[in-house]
């Protein structure tokens, strides 16, 4: 047996090297209007984005930005289900809008593949992932996440106000993802940096941002290390050990891959959790039903899902087009607003209203097409665990303080802070 | 009534299997499947009818007979 020596500073240094991309001025600020200047970063977007994205669609639909280098913002289903599916227009080469484009030629593998990648490549990375997350391999989680959820209740233990986003849903994904990576759980707390650092720093400086993202793969060069010495049953040393077309994955593919797998879960799962509790505690009647028929709350979730969707993507416009009306310039933004889609009302009867017992709900908020999120049952269950865990252990909770709720900004949406009061 | 998934047109997101899984299945990598014939028993069309109103990708065929 030969040691594994793909993963030497040298592939860092690699990489590095091939990373030559365009930089775009930053721009922040008051948005003027929010057709022609939208910004997500905005503290106006991140409080309520939900007026905003209605009124787009009225009167746009599809809004358009100079900043971040030129972006556009789609607010109809319809027009956000077309480009999910039209892989040949638009590339997922990145999917997080920034002031930094990567260079063309990184499609079509992308920086964390699958979710960077463009077809034919993206079919067969997507494959290396899909038999760890089914349903039935996900359901395996189960018993340890109900059993951790009730360990955060526990805790709970004398308090009357507790931060429902940080002391219970940020932990939950935190805590699943580091046991299915086969990372040390009481590294949890540096995960939160890591996501702030990709998913919020959007506007920062460039360097300052390289700077970020390197204390990433820093921390997971030195798992792919100790999983290459102490190989054990998890998706690190699974990923170690994947082939494609007969070859061991290239190292970038590898870290990338367990990158994604890490940011991915859980400022989103974090973003539903939370969502499904701020609302619950508004609203007294769908929470006493859910704690009376507990066999709603799958329904439930979905209609969670769909209104309080956390994700919004991001695609970049191959060549100049003129689509739906608008003459969008090659290597402008899309962003890829499932949350507004989802309250599209040519889509959904009483798109703005949250009805828990909604039986028709064909929403958008794991995406569509190709890269309809991977994790979308792992999501589903955590969610469904931790609702289940908490209306059981706190059937009878409110907002403690309304203005004291933070939400996150940029691309995934959900609170940050939300304090409840528990008793 | 008769099921048919559309295999070009399922990308896996299991809404079917979560919402009638005495019909539906899922494949080794998550797609749907559809259980035995695909035949549906009268009791069950309601099922079969919501499971392919939630797809996402609009990829579950309903065969109506008669």
């Amino acid at each position: 047996m030969t040691a594994d020596d793909r993963f030497t500073e040298d592939f860092r240094e690699q990489r590095e090297e091939e990373v030559i991309g365009t930089i775009s001025e930053v721009v922040a600020g008051p948005v003027s209007d929010w057709a022609t200047d939208f910004s997500h970063l905005e503290p106006e977007w991140s409080a309520d984005p939900y007026p905003i994205q209605d009124d787009l669609r009225r009167r746009c639909p599809i809004a358009h930005t100079e900043r971040f280098g030129g972006a556009w913002l789609p607010t109809r289903y319809e027009d956000v289900a077309a480009i999910a599916y039209d892989t040949e227009r638009f590339s997922s080469r990145s999917i997080i809008l920034s002031n930094f484009r990567p260079p063309r030629e990184l499609a079509p593998i992308g920086g964390s593949p699958p979710i960077s990648s463009d077809p034919p490549f993206h079919h067969d990375a997507r494959k290396l992932l899909l038999p760890a997350f089914t349903k039935a391999e996900i359901a395996k989680q189960e018993p340890a996440t109900r059993a951790f959820c009730h360990s955060l209740i526990d805790v709970f233990e004398g308090r009357d106000v507790v931060d429902a986003a940080g002391d219970y849903a940020q932990h939950i994904p935190i805590r699943v993802i580091a046991d299915m990576l086969g990372f040390p759980p009481e590294d949890g707390p540096q995960f939160r940096v890591f996501v702030e650092d990709l998913l919020e720093g959007i506007n920062l400086p460039p360097d300052e941002r390289i700077e970020r993202v390197s204390r990433l793969f820093d921390y997971l060069l030195v798992q792919v290390h100790d999983h290459i010495d102490n190989p054990r049953e998890d998706l690190t040393t699974y990923l170690i050990n994947a082939e494609l077309y007969g070859q061991k994955l290239a190292p970038d593919h590898v870290v990338g891959t367990m990158a994604l797998l890490l940011i991915a879960g859980i400022d989103t799962t974090w973003s539903a959790i939370g969502a499904s509790l701020w609302h619950l505690a508004k609203n007294p009647e769908d929470r006493g039903r859910l704690v009376a028929e507990p066999g709603l709350l799958p329904t439930a979730i979905e209609e969670f899902l769909r209104v309080y969707a956390p994700v919004t993507m991001a695609r970049l416009v191959r060549d100049d087009v003129h689509w739906h009306g608008v003459d969008m310039k090659a290597d402008d933004w899309i962003l890829l607003s499932f949350p507004a889609a989802n309250r599209d009302p040519a889509q959904f009867d009483r798109a703005g209203e949250v009805i828990i017992d909604r039986e028709v709900n064909r929403h958008a908020a794991f995406g569509l097409g190709i890269h309809r999120c991977v994790g979308s049952h792992l999501a589903r269950l955590e969610l469904r665990v931790a609702l289940e865990v908490w209306l059981a252990r706190i059937p009878e909770f409110t907002l403690a303080d309304p203005a004291a709720v933070t939400w996150s900004a940029g691309q995934i949406r959900g609170p940050r802070t939300l304090p409840l009061r528990i008793r | 009534m008769k099921i048919l998934i559309g295999a070009e047109r399922c990308q896996g997101h299991g809404r079917c299997y979560d919402r009638a899984p005495d019909l539906f299945g899922e494949d080794d990598e998550g797609y749907g499947k559809v259980l035995g014939d695909g035949a549906v028993p009268p009791s069950q069309e309601r099922d079969a009818r919501l499971a392919a109103a939630n797809c996402p990708e609009r990829a579950i065929d309903l065969l109506e007979e008669g």
